[in-house]
């Protein structure tokens, strides 16, 4: 199979995608943005999550609670696979400049170029942004 | 056609223009005909529904703004309680349960769950955000 075909394959079994943008710190973005992918997850919801621009940050291994006294979302980027959230999908233009690779993240994700975008964009499936 | 219609409104009040946006939308869709059914307020978007709202009179007066589409169309204002919880956005239910002073959310908004933004979203024709 394709990469493109399994990602046609993906759109057609999802019921909703799950966008972000904000870097895991800083704001409640993220957590916000997570606590519905996880609520819809446990409700029976097939969900993705697509990772844009600072939100690829949200990925990245090594993260602690840190000095900024936040909770951090890393602990609920780990609780993804117990719900069965496993299309995360991740900005390969993102990820580029920002001089990261698929290596650098803590959970095996698909690089999606633009055409991938669009497709997912063309199929109007239900979408929350954060 | 008539259409039901959720909106998801993630901005503060004032702070951004999103509420502002979501409440003249929201007026728009009822004047065409359709119906407005939920309100789901998130992330800061839960200042909306603070009880104790005071704009100069000069400007709009959102919460009075979302109460009237509610007394008009019977519009649910859902508030999800985790994100208003740690904004300090209480009910009494709630502030009584964490030995609060005093609530600021009354209805006809309501403090309820994430899964409530998910049923409206699957329930209603139209869903739209909100967001700054």
């Amino acid at each position: 199979m394709t990469p493109s075909q399994s990602l046609a394959q993906d759109l057609a079994e999802l019921d909703l995608i799950v966008v972000l943008r904000h870097a895991p710190h800083g704001s409640q973005w993220v957590r916000e943005g997570l606590d519905v992918a996880l609520v819809a997850a446990a409700f029976g919801k097939r969900v993705a999550l697509l990772f844009q621009g600072d939100g690829v940050l949200s990925l990245l291994t090594g993260q602690q609670a840190g000095p900024l006294g936040q909770k951090g979302t890393h602990p609920q980027m780990a609780m993804l696979e117990m719900y069965d959230i496993e299309t995360l999908w991740v900005s390969g233009s993102a990820l580029a400049q920002r001089g990261l690779m698929p290596d650098d993240l803590m959970l095996p994700v698909r690089v999606m170029d633009v055409e991938d975008c669009r497709a997912v964009a063309h199929a109007q499936l239900p979408t929350l942004v954060f | 056609m008539a259409l039901t219609y959720a909106l998801l409104v993630q901005g503060a009040p004032y702070t951004h223009q999103a509420a502002l946006s979501a409440l003249r939308f929201g007026r728009a869709v009822v004047e065409r005909g359709h119906r407005l059914k939920t309100v789901f307020f998130y992330h800061d978007g839960v200042h909306n529904a603070s009880a104790l709202m005071t704009p100069p009179q000069d400007e709009v007066h959102l919460a009075e703004g979302w109460r009237s589409l509610h007394r008009g169309q019977g519009t649910e204002l859902l508030v999800c309680v985790a994100a208003g919880l740690r904004r300090g956005l209480l009910d009494e239910g709630e502030a009584s349960r964490h030995g609060q002073i005093a609530s600021n959310v009354a209805p006809p908004f309501e403090l309820t769950g994430l899964g409530q933004l998910l049923d409206a979203m699957e329930h209603h024709d139209r869903m739209l955000t909100f967001s700054p």
